[in-house]
C-alpha cells in the first residue's frame, strides 16, 4: 500500500516545508526557553563548583552571599580556620555593578575580591584560558572572557584602574554575569568605602560631634575617623574541608560556637537552584507551557485546515472503500511529519542562534529527545481534531 | 481483455420495490417510493428525471452508501439487501463490487495516474507492483497510458474522466455507477466517454447505470429508466450507434 501521507507530502512540499519553517522557529522557541532554563542552573552549579568550597560562611539570619547581603568582620575567618574539620578557609567578597572598560562601555559583572596573596585559596579564579594569575596586592584583574575585557586592558573598577592579566572561562554569578577577580582589598574598598566627599562630609559631623571632643581625650576623634574609613567587611568565608570532614558535622560546630550561619554545598545549591532562580524558572515553565499550547493550537489549526482543504478527496477515498484508519493514518502522519520538520528546524535555529544570547544558553540532548518527543505528542493530539472531521465525512459527497 | 473478462465476477444489478424515507412521522419525505430496476451484464442504461426525482438518492442506496428503508437489492447472484442489508462490510462492497465515475473525475490530486488507479486494488490487498500493472492494463484499454505518470493535474477534464473510469473498473466490479459523467464536457468528449462505457461494460461484461440530464448522449442507450417521484418507469431508449 502506498503511503497516502508521503505522497501528499511530497504533492505540496513547498506549503509543507513552509508551515513547518515557522513552526520550526516556534520550536525553536520553545527549546531555547528550556536551554535558558538549563543555563541558568549549570550557572549557580558553576558558581559553587567555581568557588571551590565546601562550606560558605556569612552573616548570621541571612542566605548570603549568593541570595541575599550578607556581611562578616574580615578577622572571622582566622577563627573559622582554628575550628576542627577545617581544611582551608578564606574571606571573600562579591559585589554586582558596571565595570568600564578601556572603550569607555559598560560592562555589568560581578567583582569578586579573592585573597590573592595566598596559593589557589577558595573563592580564586579557576579556568584561566589567558594570561596569568593575580600576582600584585593591587590593580590587578582576571575576567572572565564573556566581559568581553582582553589581556592588558585597563579596566576601571570605583575610582581605581586594574589592568586585565588573566581571562578566565564559565566564571559566572547565579545571575549569569561575567567575574571580574581583584584582590580582595581592593574589592573591599570598592564595595565598603565611601567616596571622598561622603568622607568628608562625615568626618565634619563627627568632628561637629561634642561627644567626640571631649577634654582629656586626645586621639578619640582621629580614632573615629579612622574607623569610619575602613573596610574589614567582606561578604562570607568561604571554606575548604580537611580530608575526611563531615561538612554537616564542621558546619553544626560552625554555627554553634561562631554565631554564623553555615551553609554545605547541598543547602547552598537549594538555596541558588530552588530560592534564588524559582520564579525564574516558574516564569519560564510557564512560558513553555504556554508556547506548548500555542504550538499544539497551531498544528491543530494546520493540519484542520489541510483536511478541510482535502474534504472531497476524503469522501471519494472512504466512497471506493478507503479504511477510516488508512485515512486517519495519513492525516495522522502528515501531522507528524509536520511535527518533524518543525522538531528539526527548531533544533537547528535554536543551536545557531544559541550563542548570540547576553546569558548562557544550554541545550542538552535530553532535553531535545524530550522536546521531540512532547512535539511529536502534541502533533498527534492536534490531529484528532481533523481526524474526527475527516471521519465525519460522507462518503455521499462524493455524489452531488 | 480476455484475461480482464474472464475474471469478471458475476454481473447484474436487480432492484425490487425500493423504498426510501428520510425522516419519521410528520416530517417523513419518500424519496424513493417503488423502484425496479434490472441492468443485465454488458448492458449500459440511463437513468434519467428531472431534479429533484430521486436519481441521487437511488445512486447512494445501489452505491450502498446509504441504506433504503425496504425493497431487495441482487448484485449478480446474491441478494445484498433485503429489507435490511445482507452484507456486513459495506466499505469492502462498494470498494470490490461496485465502481463509481462521478460528475467531475475527483481523482486524488497528490496522486499520479497510475496510483489513482492502482489505489483500489492495492485497498483490497493486491500487491502494488500487480495493481499497478492493472491501472497500466486498464490505461491502455482506455488510450490513456501516455500519461500514466503524469499528475492529475497535469490531464485534460477528457483523460481525467476517463483515468476515473479506469479507476472504476480497477477492482472488476460487476456494476458502475455514473453520476453525470458527461456533465463537464463537450459533445465529443461527452460522446467518447459513453463510447467507452459501452465498450468497458461489453468487453467486461458489467452493467453500467449512467445517471444523465445530457441531451446528447440520452440517444446512446438501448434502455432507460425514468424516475419520477420516486418511482421509476422503464421506457425504451434509440441505442443509436456510437461508431
Amino acid at each position: 500500500m502506498i503511503s497516502l501521507a508521503g505522497r501528499d507530502i511530497l504533492h505540496g512540499w513547498g506549503k509543507f516545508v513552509l508551515t513547518g519553517l515557522g513552526l520550526g522557529l516556534l520550536i525553536g522557541v520553545t527549546l531555547s526557553m528550556a536551554g535558558i532554563y538549563r543555563g541558568m542552573v549549570d550557572d549557580a552549579h558553576a558558581l559553587l563548583d567555581n568557588s571551590g568550597a565546601d562550606l560558605w560562611v556569612v552573616q548570621q539570619d541571612t542566605q548570603g552571599p549568593y541570595a541575599e547581603s550578607s556581611s562578616l568582620k574580615d578577622d572571622v575567618v582566622r577563627s573559622v580556620r582554628g575550628m576542627p574539620g577545617v581544611g582551608r578557609a578564606a574571606n571573600v567578597s562579591y559585589l554586582t555593578m558596571q565595570v568600564r572598560g578601556e572603550d569607555g562601555q559598560d560592562v555589568r559583572a560581578m567583582v569578586v575580591g579573592f585573597e590573592s596573596d595566598t596559593e589557589a585559596p577558595p573563592g580564586s579564579p579557576v579556568h584561566l584560558v589567558a594570561g596569568r594569575h593575580i600576582t600584585r596586592s593591587h590593580y590587578e584583574a582576571v575576567a572572565d572572557v564573556k566581559t568581553g575585557f582582553v589581556l592588558g586592558e585597563r579596566i576601571r573598577i570605583r575610582r581605581h584602574d586594574y589592568t586585565v592579566v588573566g581571562l578566565a572561562r564559565r566564571m559566572v554569578s547565579s545571575g549569569g554575569d561575567p567575574m571580574v577577580f581583584v584582590p580582595l582589598k581592593d574589592a573591599q574598598e570598592a564595595q565598603f568605602l565611601k567616596d571622598n566627599d561622603a568622607i568628608v562630609n562625615d568626618r565634619a559631623r563627627t568632628a561637629a560631634n561634642p561627644a567626640f571632643n571631649r577634654p582629656g581625650q586626645p586621639g578619640l576623634l582621629e580614632a573615629v575617623q579612622a574607623l569610619q574609613t575602613s573596610s574589614h567587611s567582606v561578604n562570607a568565608v568561604l571554606v575548604r574541608l580537611a580530608p575526611g570532614a563531615a561538612p554537616d558535622e564542621v558546619a553544626a560546630e560552625l554555627r554553634r560556637w561562631k554565631h554564623v550561619a553555615v551553609f554545605t554545598r547541598a543547602e547552598m545549591e537549594g538555596i541558588l537552584v530552588a530560592k534564588l532562580i524559582a520564579n525564574s524558572a516558574k516564569q519560564i515553565g510557564m512560558f513553555l507551557v504556554i508556547l506548548s499550547v500555542v504550538s499544539a493550537a497551531i498544528v491543530a489549526f494546520i493540519i484542520y485546515t489541510m483536511t478541510m482543504g482535502k474534504l472531497r478527496e476524503i469522501a471519494v477515498l472512504k466512497l471506493i472503500g478507503t479504511h477510516n484508519r488508512t485515512i486517519a493514518g495519513m492525516i495522522l502522519q502528515q501531522a507528524l511529519g509536520l511535527g518533524l520538520i518543525g522538531f528539526v528546524v527548531g533544533k537547528v535555529a535554536a543551536t545557531l542562534w544559541a550563542p548570540f544570547f547576553p546569558k548562557y544558553v544550554l541545550l542538552l540532548q535530553r532535553d531535545a529527545l524530550t522536546g521531540l518527543g512532547v512535539t511529536m505528542g502534541i502533533c498527534a493530539l492536534a490531529s484528532t481534531v481533523a481526524i474526527r472531521a475527516a471521519l465525519r465525512v460522507d462518503p455521499g459527497a462524493a455524489i452531488g | 481483455m480476455a484475461e480482464f473478462i474472464s475474471q469478471q465476477r458475476p454481473g447484474g444489478i436487480r432492484i425490487e420495490g425500493l423504498k426510501k424515507v428520510y425522516g419519521h412521522g410528520d416530517t417523513a419525505v419518500a424519496a424513493l417510493k417503488n423502484v425496479n430496476m434490472q441492468v443485465a451484464p454488458g448492458e449500459v442504461v440511463g437513468l434519467v428525471g428531472p431534479s429533484g426525482s430521486g436519481k441521487s438518492t437511488l445512486l447512494k442506496c445501489l452505491g450502498a452508501i446509504i441504506e433504503p428503508t425496504a425493497g431487495r437489492m441482487t448484485l449478480g447472484n446474491e441478494l445484498i439487501y433485503d429489507n435490511g442489508w445482507r452484507v456486513k462490510d459495506l466499505r469492502a462492497l462498494r470498494r470490490d463490487r461496485i465502481g463509481f465515475v462521478f460528475q467531475a473525475p475527483y481523482l486524488i490530486p497528490f496522486l499520479d495516474v497510475t496510483d489513482n488507479v492502482a489505489l483500489l486494488p492495492m485497498l483490497a490487498g493486491v500487491p502494488n507492483a500487480q495493481a499497478r500493472a492493472r491501472a497500466m492494463e486498464l490505461l491502455t484499454a482506455l488510450d490513456v497510458q501516455h500519461r500514466a505518470k503524469a499528475q492529475v493535474s497535469q490531464l485534460s477534464g477528457g483523460e481525467q474522466q476517463r483515468v476515473s473510469i479506469a479507476r472504476a473498473l480497477a477492482n472488476r466490479p460487476p456494476v458502475i455507477l455514473a453520476d453525470e459523467p458527461t456533465a463537464p464536457l463537450d459533445s465529443e468528449r461527452a460522446l467518447a466517454v459513453v463510447r467507452i462505457l459501452h465498450r468497458m461494460a461489453r468487453e467486461a461484461n458489467t452493467a453500467v447505470i449512467v445517471v444523465t440530464h445530457d441531451e446528447k448522449i440520452i440517444p446512446t442507450f438501448q434502455r432507460i429508466y425514468q424516475i419520477r417521484d420516486g418511482s421509476t418507469v422503464e421506457v425504451a431508449g434509440e441505442g443509436r450507434a456510437l461508431d
